[in-house]
């Protein structure tokens, strides 16, 4: 069946037949039975969801802490623990998996006109995997709980006497499952690709996970090596990282980042592809360098392999490597720029309507080019030699993966809520959560900035007291965020119960998704699609329409 | 641990006390105002094209415009020049950090959970580091535990110390006062109390200075004790006020009957305080962690008489 579809014919159609997705088969086994992408992105959706709240209310307990110079409300070995684990559960519990499990896993099949992902089993495997990762990963709460930070750095893991094991086993069996869901991607995107659907007709989302896949499958195993060398270490005393057994730390550094720096890249290169689509399918405009977005993220994903040794710039590596990761990281961060002109290009000539979407999509482009920016100071050495393993560093990241990744998750989750629920949320109350959480993340995080460049050192309990206004404002700053996801929470669920009925395109977007019914049927289209057009096609649309 | 504030220089950065800091600076202002010029550039863009660009209707025709090769190249080579100006600008004042001067005056530095502690040519040791201003001096770092970084805002350097290698780390001050250095590798429950002193002095009253911190063979073993027990950051796990640190208080201790983890009870005499400082997890207390790091091989047997001699005097 060959056709093309304007925006209107689009959002009229007739729902088609057979059930929905979500009532297709009944119960709670059915769920955890299922093969179905949608529901397993559904149910990774409420992990990761879950995760977060999690990772945030030890973020609010950290900030809670650090409103006084001195004791506030735990002692130093809760306080380690807490940013320990708040770091490792938004690694790799929510960020990691977030955007890939979630709505890589809804959308990803339905983007290129596909029944399901190429394994559709393997696909129900890792969402497991992620489970039992998991529970290892959050054991340690329950046991001696867990103080090296989330970088494991040796040889305090090696000596520690907290639950550096179960941690370690939990983060080698989640990535495994972020190794399945990158090949399943890569395969899918190979294989399946409806009739019509080129490489260059898929939409930009695509290209991130594609991207981002390709780093999974590559760098994930030698976390995987790493992390279990520091096992061996610990339980049989192999003298590997620590010099008391012979060891080097050092090199745990090069392993670690050798995986860590690239998993950077699977953090944002998802958040990015979700903007693309965002800021084409609100300004209903035509991508601006389509190509060099999708190039740039490949380019991305595999220069970024070179380039880990810029967290160890006074770590004690030789000054000449310092040199070449540092001059390889200024190349990494052109593509970037690159992607942030395109974005702004999309919004040239546009015709923008600004739902709540659209305004996370602009809070990405002012927050993520704050953040990739100020990565440009930490990568001068000079600068860096002043700035490492500062608040600048703490407010850097936090600027890229919560003001980018977050941001672009949150959008994408709003863009596509009326898809994968059938339910519109409140209009008025997205844009309020966006509003708060715009102000919060700044009072938050930029305030860190300048602690970090007036000398203000990461993972302290105690601090200077002269940080002390700063520090409040940033633990005042971090409730409005808190606020912001409360309203955005309450937002959403109330919408599952008295939401308006979504149409099929609410946006009025070109690519696939929307051209099935909201939610879905479980074969996710009632016949194979025919796609002629781009994802992208918005002027031609429109001609077409009017004449 | 000391208190030393951060003095500021200006709004971002803290006060240019050392020879290394101006080029760090330097660099920073290049890539603050190429940072904040790029920025200007992508906000302002967004702003003024979401207003111009607005929906006023449904069905607007919107641009089909989807490249253009000569917009694209320029905004690609031209950050590209830019990120490599940086890039060499980093690189210089890098190298002269590096580098340190060849009559640098040689200080050891060793880290340990969780206090410093510096060995100067002499073969005197102090808890806080004094240097004079205005001469180079280089530290060579090792820890004897975990990794620890030397961190030092008003200098602008830093480098991480690391157990089994030395590191090195070059200054010059330019301002006789005092300035804070602090620990920037985690290391555990004392890390953010890691923080040392360093006092910058006149060349001549650094040389006074040093005398009066030497190794003091001249002076009272008890006091030569009292001296020990911060230097070698006994201090930092046990208090002398009756206080439970880390580990037990040296309050009262000589004399007194001790219960171990192993639930016997030893008399503390100088043949237990001795073994406690050379095989410290021989004999644990009762109640405490074996965490107390061996002294072997760092104290001499007259440190270990001046400490035991000071020991007795705790009351
Ligand atoms: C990292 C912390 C740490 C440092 C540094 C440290 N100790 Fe200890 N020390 C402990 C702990 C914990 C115990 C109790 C456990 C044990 O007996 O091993 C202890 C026990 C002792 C005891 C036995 C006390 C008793 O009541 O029986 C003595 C004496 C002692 N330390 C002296 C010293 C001296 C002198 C130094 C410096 C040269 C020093 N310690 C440095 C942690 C430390
Ligand atoms: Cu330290």
């Amino acid at each position: 069946m060959s056709r093309s579809i304007t925006v209107d014919e689009v959002a009229a159609a007739p729902d088609s037949g057979g059930t929905d997705y979500i009532n297709a088969t009944k119960g709670v086994w059915s769920w955890l039975t299922t093969v179905d992408h949608k529901r397993i992105g559904i149910m990774y959706l409420v992990s990761v969801l879950t995760a977060f709240a999690l990772g945030g209310f030890f973020a609010l307990l950290l900030r809670l802490e650090l409103l006084t110079p001195k004791h506030t409300i735990m002692s130093a070995d809760t306080y380690n623990q807490a940013f320990t684990l708040h770091g490792v559960v938004m690694v790799f519990l929510f960020i990691i998996p977030s955007i890939p499990g979630a709505l890589g896993n809804f959308f990803l099949p339905i983007m290129i006109g596909a029944k399901d992902v190429a394994f559709p089993r393997l696909n129900l495997l890792s969402l497991y995997l992620y489970w039992i990762g998991a529970i290892f990963a959050l054991s340690s709460i329950l046991s001696s709980g867990l103080d090296t930070g989330w970088t494991f750095y040796v040889p305090y893991s090696s000596t520690t006497n907290t639950a550096v094991v179960n941690v370690t086993l939990g983060a080698f069996v989640l990535g495994f499952s972020s190794i399945l869901t990158g090949l399943n991607f890569i395969v899918t995107l190979h294989k399946l690709r409806a009739p019509g659907v080129g490489w260059f007709k898929m939409p930009l989302f695509l290209w991130g996970l594609y991207a981002t896949s390709i780093v999974q499958i590559l760098a994930t195993p030698v976390l995987g090596i790493t992390l279990l060398l520091l096992v061996f270490e610990r339980t049989l005393h192999i003298g590997i990282f620590d010099p008391a057994l012979g060891g080097d730390p050092v090199l745990f550094q090069h392993f670690f980042w050798f995986y860590s720096h690239p998993a950077v890249y699977i953090m944002i290169l998802p958040g990015m592809g979700i903007i693309s689509e965002l800021i084409a399918v609100h300004a209903h405009r035509k991508v601006f360098g389509y190509k060099a977005i999708a190039f740039s993220s490949v380019a991305i994903a595999l220069v970024g392999f070179l380039v880990w040794g810029h967290h160890m710039f006074v770590a004690g590596q030789s000054e000449l490597a310092s040199t070449i990761f540092s001059f390889l990281t200024f190349l990494v961060a052109i593509p970037s720029g690159v992607k942030v002109f395109n974005w702004i290009g999309t919004l040239w000539g546009g015709s923008i309507s600004f739902k709540a979407p659209m305004l996370f999509a602009l809070s990405f482009l002012f927050l993520f080019t704050i953040g990739g920016l100020t990565g440009v100071f930490l990568g001068m050495l000079s600068v860096d030699m002043h700035l490492h393993d500062t608040y600048f560093v703490v407010a850097h990241f936090h600027y890229v993966m919560m003001g980018g990744t977050v941001t672009a998750f949150v959008g994408g989750l709003h863009h596509w809520w009326p898809k994968m629920t059938g339910r519109m949320y409140s209009e008025k109350l997205a844009v309020l959560s966006c509003a708060l959480y715009f102000i919060g993340f700044n009072a938050t995080f930029f305030t860190q900035f300048l602690m970090g460049s007036r000398g203000m050192p990461r993972r302290y309990y105690n601090y200077l007291d002269q940080f002390q206004p700063l520090h409040a404002f940033s633990t005042f700053g971090s409730w409005i965020l808190g606020a912001a996801f409360l309203v955005m929470l309450y937002n959403l669920l109330n919408s599952l119960k008295n939401g308006e009925r979504a149409p099929k395109n609410p946006w009025g977007g070109l690519s696939l998704e929307w051209e099935t019914a909201s939610p879905p049927v479980t074969e996710n289209f009632v016949h194979v699609p025919h796609v002629e057009h781009g994802p992208y096609d918005y002027a031609a649309t429109v001609a077409r329409r009017a004449s | 641990m000391t208190n030393t504030p951060i003095e500021l220089g200006s709004f971002w950065l803290p006060k240019q006390s050392s020879t290394v800091a101006p080029q760090v600076d330097q660099a920073w202002n290049a890539v603050y105002w190429v940072a904040v010029f790029f920025f200007v550039l992508v906000v302002t863009g967004m702003v003024v094209f979401s207003w111009r660009y607005r929906r006023k209707k449904e069905g607007e025709v919107t641009s089909d415009v989807d490249h253009n090769t000569a917009l694209e190249v320029i905004w690609t080579l031209i950050p590209l020049g830019i990120t490599m100006g940086l890039f060499t600008l980093g690189l210089r004042g890098f190298i002269n950090a590096s580098v340190a001067p060849a009559d640098a005056i040689e200080i050891h530095v060793t880290a340990q959970k969780w206090s410093w502690s510096f060995t100067y040519p002499n073969g005197t040791t102090t808890a806080e580091l004094g240097v004079p201003k205005d001469k180079p001096v280089k530290l060579v770092m090792s820890s004897t535990d975990v990794l620890h970084s030397l961190y030092v805002p008003e200098f602008r350097i830093k480098q991480d110390v690391i157990p089994g290698t030395y590191t090195t780390l070059w200054f010059q001050a330019t301002e006789a006062k005092e300035v804070a250095l602090l620990c920037t590798e985690y290391c555990g429950t004392g890390h953010s109390d890691m923080a040392a002193k360093i006092t910058v002095m006149e060349g001549p009253k650094y040389l006074e200075w040093l005398d009066a911190n030497g190794d003091g063979a001249d002076k009272p073993p008890a006091e030569r004790g009292k001296s020990l027990f911060t230097t070698k950051s006994c201090a930092g796990c046990h208090s002398v006020d009756g206080t439970r640190v880390v580990g037990p208080s040296m309050k009262g201790v000589f004399g007194k009957m001790e219960d171990l983890a192993d639930g016997t009870q030893v008399k503390v005499d100088e043949n237990y305080l001795r073994e406690s400082l050379l095989n410290p997890n021989g004999k644990v207390v009762k109640g405490y962690q074996p965490l107390m790091p061996s002294f072997q091989g760092q104290l001499k047997d007259k440190d270990i008489d001046a400490i035991i001699a000071y020991l007795k005097t705790v009351n």
